[in-house]
Formats: structure tokens, C-alpha cells, sequence
């Protein structure tokens, strides 16, 4: 499997959307790289005959009544907000133009 | 020894219960007592990140208008009500902020109480505050905190563990009687063992995990914190059962768990040892208290047989594959538009995407930005089998490691950590030896199945405590509870006493034992 390498971060922090100082790039690579080799062996302690777990105690078809449960009010939802306007989050542009 | 201003925070949550139920002591005063020490020690210790005295004193006022009141008003109050308790601050309440021991969230409040948290309230115990963590529960020492360190009870230059080092200190410090915690790879468990006291991680699904801000949601439990087994135990049933907001809550009772605490024998259960969690790696002083506990148990009657759980040696890769994916998806929403912190790009073009980016980068500590990248890269596309994949098969294997120890042992018991409470700043530079912390508590995560850490002694090495780890199958809950307690009453006996009586008083009661340093 490849080595995580500075160039992998850059693009996994754009993923993410953090934004890098060069040096944190540096650093975070060198300290990935070493975390990366220590779970690599994972991958090949289970053979594909080894059914996933992605829940450790299964439930399934967990549902409940449709109808209107808990609900907060606009104000309680904007509560936190560091941005609102008429009832709504508000936000810088969305798109890259004016 | 000199004595505590107040020997009323010396008491357990049974006896402080007992004493508010026979009118000995009025809730006010006990709330009262805590909030004094909390003033005492707390500079020293850092446990708390908000004290919350105002409300917590209101609620012991209705508790002892209640009992004064008689009658059904006093007859209906929960057996715990006026027994003051700490929270954890990954845990969302009303009233007070919530931080999750972030910048990020810092001044935040909650527009709603976690679950837990509203059955605190229906049993009015008294909240006392909100406590220190790594932040959003990522470490193992609590020096992650955007807040500063929370410091080791027992020496003032060492961790509490983490993340839940605060509540767990808290509880060591005589700070609050009980508190609550969460455990995703064993941040009850471990803070429990380092700092002496009891830390319990319920079956997954046994305590809802609603308004615990999500750090690995399969593997995130929310569990009691305490200075003794049956308080844990009774902590659990207050705060456990079924909640429909959370739809990985398991419809199961747990009604018996003080019940099992007080069963007082072990004779003829079989306690399984697994030979991969002690051993190598472990320091001498863990292994002796282990061993010596062992030793005990089989006095007791127990049968000690020994198992093998081989795929244990990919737990900690599996860990830190699924945990670190399912924190990066589950901290998505921290992005400067819904709630807490927005950081505006300095210059260049004001775009959403970047504003996010500055906010997360202003937000978030190391810790946090390094598993949300290692989580991005492992649910990326052409590593995800390989990694994410293995690691959901990797956890398979574990369960069936367990299965096959659970037909040869109803309980499994192991140190709860590798070594006692290092100095604080040791591993800060190193997050590999960090991780190694958690070596023992993450197969019960990965497993979602129960494990109690309890204090077993001090390391001849170092004089700190060590923690005994017990381990459970799924929903059997009640046996740690039972075999917890043994082990603690006999252990109590041998000591002449609960283990914390050695702990340095701490703040004005030290200034002539000379406690502190």
C-alpha cells in the first residue's frame, strides 16, 4: 500500500476544508506517514470470506410513528448561529464571483 | 493527615443518599460542600471548565423542599436526588455551555438537554458543572483540551488519562461524588484507572447516546464515573434505558445492576484472563496489582482460566482506522455556519468553502485536524476497502475472539491501562505512544461490549494507582457490577480502606500535609 506522502495531505485537507500552513503540512505528513504504517497490517488480517461489522450491536428497521415529534423554533435553531438574517443562517458567497 | 474542611465529600453517592433520606444532611449542604472544595482545589486540578453553583444549589432547595414537605412529594423523589453530579463536556445541557473542550464550540450553548442529562434532572440531582476533556474526546490524557490540561489528583505533574480526565479527576479529587463520561476507545475507563477511581463503558446502545456530541458513533458510550462499584451501578440505572432519539438504543432493562452489586460472591464463576492483554508492554508495577487481584479473586472462590483472543494484535490499527473515519464525517458540521466559532479568510475571495476552511483551521487543535484527515484518507476512494473495509472485518474477528473467551469465562478481566499516569507533556509529541494507552480498553468499543475499571493498588514503582479492567458479553452488564464490587470490598479490606484515602488532600486542607506539589 503507498505511503501517505506531503502531497496526499495537501489534497486530503482540501477534502476536509482546513486550511495548511506549509510547515503543518510537513509535520502532519511525517506524523501520518508513521500512523498509516502501524494500522497497515489491518488489511491483511481478515480474509474475504469475513463478513463486516459496521455496527457492534446489529438493529434493524428501528422506526417510529410519522408524525411531528420535537421540533425547535427558528430562534432556537439560530440560537447558535454566528450569522443569521430573517430566519435563516446566513452565509459569505457560495460561489467564487461576485 | 489533616482533615477536610467538610468530611461530607468524602461520602459515596450510597451514603450521601442514605444521609439526605434519613434528613442526617440537607441536599443544600451537600451541593454546598462539593461547590466549596470544587472552589478549594479546582485552581490546582483544572477538572472543571464551567461551574454551574447557581442552578445546582436551586435543585437541592426543591429536593429538600420536597423531603420537608413529606408526604408523596417526598415519597416520589429518586433515591439519588440531592446527590450532586459533574458532566462531562461533550455532553449538550441546557443552561450551560457546552465546549466539547474546543475552541470551535467556544461560548456555545445548547438549545436542548442530552438525554442523560434530562433524567439527571427528573432524579434532580444537582448538576455541578461541565468537566475538562481532550477535545471532542480525542486523546488520552486530557492535555488535547483547548482549556488546558486537567492534572492528576495523585501528583499535579501527571495526566489524569483522557479524554474524560476531568470527570474522572473531579471524582478522584472529592470534587463531585459521581459524574458522567463517554468512552469510544476508553475514555472512562483509562481516565478511571490512572486517577484511581471507577469508570464504567455500559453495553453499546445500554445508555443513549443522544446529545453526546458524536465523536465515532459506533463506537461512542456514554457511562458512569464514581468513587465505588454500587455507585456506578446505581449511576447506570439513572441514566440508562431505551430512548427513542437514539436509534442504536437497545430496548433492554438493565434493571439489575445494584442488585449485582450487592450480591457480595464470586464463588464459582469462572474469570477468564486473556493472554494478550497483559504481559509484555505492561509495566511491572500494573502486572504485580493485576496479579495480586487475581490471586484474590480465586481466595474468593472464583475460578481463574485463562483464553485467547489472537486477533486482539489488530485491534489498535482497526481502532485507529474506523474511529478517525467516523470523525471525520461526524465533524463535517463544524463549519462556521450553524453553530460556534466563524473565521473569515484574510484575504482573497470570501467564499463559503473558504471561510470553512479557516474556521476549521482556527477551530480545531492538532489532534483533531490529524484524525480527520487520517479518516478522509481512509474513506477515500482506492483506500477504502483496503483500509475502512479491513478494519469493519478486523472488528468481526474481535467479536468472534470474544464469543469463543465468553463460552470459557462469564467475565474477563485484564489491567485497564498498560502503565500508571505519566508525566504530563511525555507523549504530547508523540501521538503513536498515546494511542498505546488505550491498548486494553478499545476491543470492548470495537466489540460493543461492557467493561468497569476499578482501582487495584498502587505500582511499588511509582506509588500511582493501577486500574483492574473487567469485561463482559453484551448486556450482561450486572456481572461487572457483581465481580466489581467483590473485588473492591476485598481490596478495601486488605487496605484498610477505599485506596483514595492515600490520595494528597489537595488545596487548603494540603498547605500542612504537604499534599501538592
Amino acid at each position: 500500500m503507498a505511503a501517505i506522502n506531503r502531497d496526499d495531505v495537501a489534497h486530503l485537507a482540501r477534502l476536509a476544508h482546513i486550511e495548511m500552513s506549509a510547515e503543518e503540512l510537513d509535520r502532519m505528513a511525517v506524523e501520518l506517514a508513521v500512523i498509516v504504517d502501524s494500522v497497515k497490517s489491518v488489511s491483511e488480517a481478515a480474509g474475504e470470506d469475513v463478513p463486516a461489522t459496521s455496527h457492534p450491536i446489529p438493529l434493524t428497521n428501528v422506526f417510529r410513528e410519522d408524525v411531528v415529534g420535537h421540533t425547535f423554533t427558528a430562534e432556537q435553531a439560530l440560537s447558535g448561529a454566528p450569522d443569521a438574517f430573517e430566519n435563516r443562517f446566513k452565509v459569505p458567497a457560495i460561489l467564487d464571483e461576485d | 493527615m489533616t482533615e477536610l474542611k467538610n468530611e461530607l465529600i468524602r461520602h459515596s453517592a450510597a451514603d450521601l443518599a442514605a444521609k439526605l433520606a434519613s434528613r442526617e444532611v440537607t441536599a443544600v449542604e451537600v451541593t454546598q460542600a462539593h461547590l466549596d472544595r470544587i472552589a478549594d482545589v479546582d485552581g490546582q486540578v483544572n477538572a472543571f471548565l464551567h461551574v454551574n453553583s447557581e442552578e445546582a444549589l436551586a435543585v437541592a432547595a426543591e429536593v429538600d423542599a420536597a423531603r420537608a414537605a413529606g408526604g408523596s412529594a417526598a415519597q416520589e423523589l429518586h433515591a439519588l436526588a440531592g446527590v450532586p453530579i459533574a458532566v462531562k463536556d461533550l455532553i449538550v445541557t441546557i443552561g450551560q455551555p457546552t465546549t466539547a473542550g474546543s475552541k470551535i464550540l467556544e461560548g456555545w450553548h445548547s438549545p436542548y438537554d442530552a438525554t442523560v442529562v434530562k433524567k439527571l434532572r427528573a432524579a434532580k440531582m444537582p448538576i455541578l458543572g461541565k468537566t475538562n476533556l481532550d477535545e471532542f474526546a480525542m486523546g488520552s490524557s486530557t492535555e488535547h483540551s483547548a482549556y488546558g490540561p486537567t492534572r492528576n489528583p495523585w501528583d499535579l505533574d501527571r495526566i489524569p488519562g483522557g479524554s474524560g480526565g476531568g470527570s474522572a479527576a473531579a471524582v478522584a479529587a472529592f470534587e463531585a461524588p459521581l459524574a458522567l463520561g463517554t468512552d469510544t476507545g476508553g475514555s472512562i475507563r483509562q481516565p478511571g484507572a490512572v486517577t484511581g477511581t471507577v469508570g464504567v463503558k455500559p453495553t453499546y446502545g445500554a445508555v443513549s447516546r443522544y446529545g453526546a456530541i458524536a465523536m465515532a458513533s459506533s463506537l461512542d458510550q456514554i457511562g458512569p464515573v464514581s468513587r465505588t462499584v454500587l455507585d456506578s451501578a446505581l449511576l447506570q440505572e439513572v441514566i440508562g434505558g431505551h430512548d427513542p432519539f437514539d436509534s442504536t438504543s437497545l430496548t433492554d432493562p438493565f434493571n439489575d445492576l445494584v442488585a449485582a452489586a450487592r450480591v457480595g460472591n464470586v464463588a464459582g464463576m469462572k474469570i477468564g484472563i486473556v493472554k494478550e492483554l497483559h504481559g509484555e508492554g505492561y509495566q511491572a508495577g500494573v502486572e504485580n496489582r493485576f496479579n495480586e487481584s487475581l490471586q484474590l479473586l480465586r481466595d474468593a472462590g472464583a475460578e481463574i482460566v485463562e483464553v485467547s483472543c489472537p486477533n486482539l494484535k489488530y485491534a489498535l490499527g482497526a481502532y485507529y482506522l474506523i474511529m478517525p473515519s467516523e470523525v471525520s464525517s461526524n465533524l463535517a458540521k463544524f463549519d462556521g455556519v450553524r453553530f460556534g466559532m466563524r473565521v473569515l479568510p484574510k484575504d482573497g475571495p470570501m467564499t463559503i468553502e473558504r471561510v470553512m476552511g479557516a474556521t476549521r483551521a482556527a477551530g480545531f487543535g492538532d489532534e483533531v485536524k490529524r484524525r480527520i484527515i487520517l479518516g478522509t484518507y481512509a474513506l477515500s476512494a482506492g483506500y477504502y476497502d483496503a483500509y475502512y473495509g479491513s478494519a469493519q472485518k478486523v472488528r468481526t474477528l474481535i467479536q468472534r475472539d470474544f464469543d469463543a473467551a465468553f463460552a470459557k469465562a462469564d467475565v474477563l478481566i485484564s489491567p485497564t491501562a498498560p502503565t500508571t499516569a505519566f508525566r504530563l507533556g511525555e507523549k504530547l509529541d508523540d501521538p503513536l505512544a498515546m494511542y498505546l494507552n488505550d491498548v486494553a480498553t478499545i476491543p470492548a468499543n470495537l466489540a460493543g461490549i461492557p467493561g468497569l475499571s476499578l482501582p487495584g493498588g498502587l505500582a511499588d514503582e511509582d506509588g500511582l494507582p493501577v486500574g483492574i479492567q473487567l469485561l463482559a458479553p453484551a448486556r450482561q452488564d450486572a456481572r461487572l457490577y457483581r465481580v466489581g464490587a467483590v473485588l473492591e470490598s476485598i481490596l478495601e479490606e486488605k487496605w484498610g480502606g477505599p485506596m483514595l484515602a492515600q490520595a494528597p488532600l489537595l488545596g487548603s486542607a494540603s498547605t500542612t500535609a504537604g499534599g501538592s506539589n
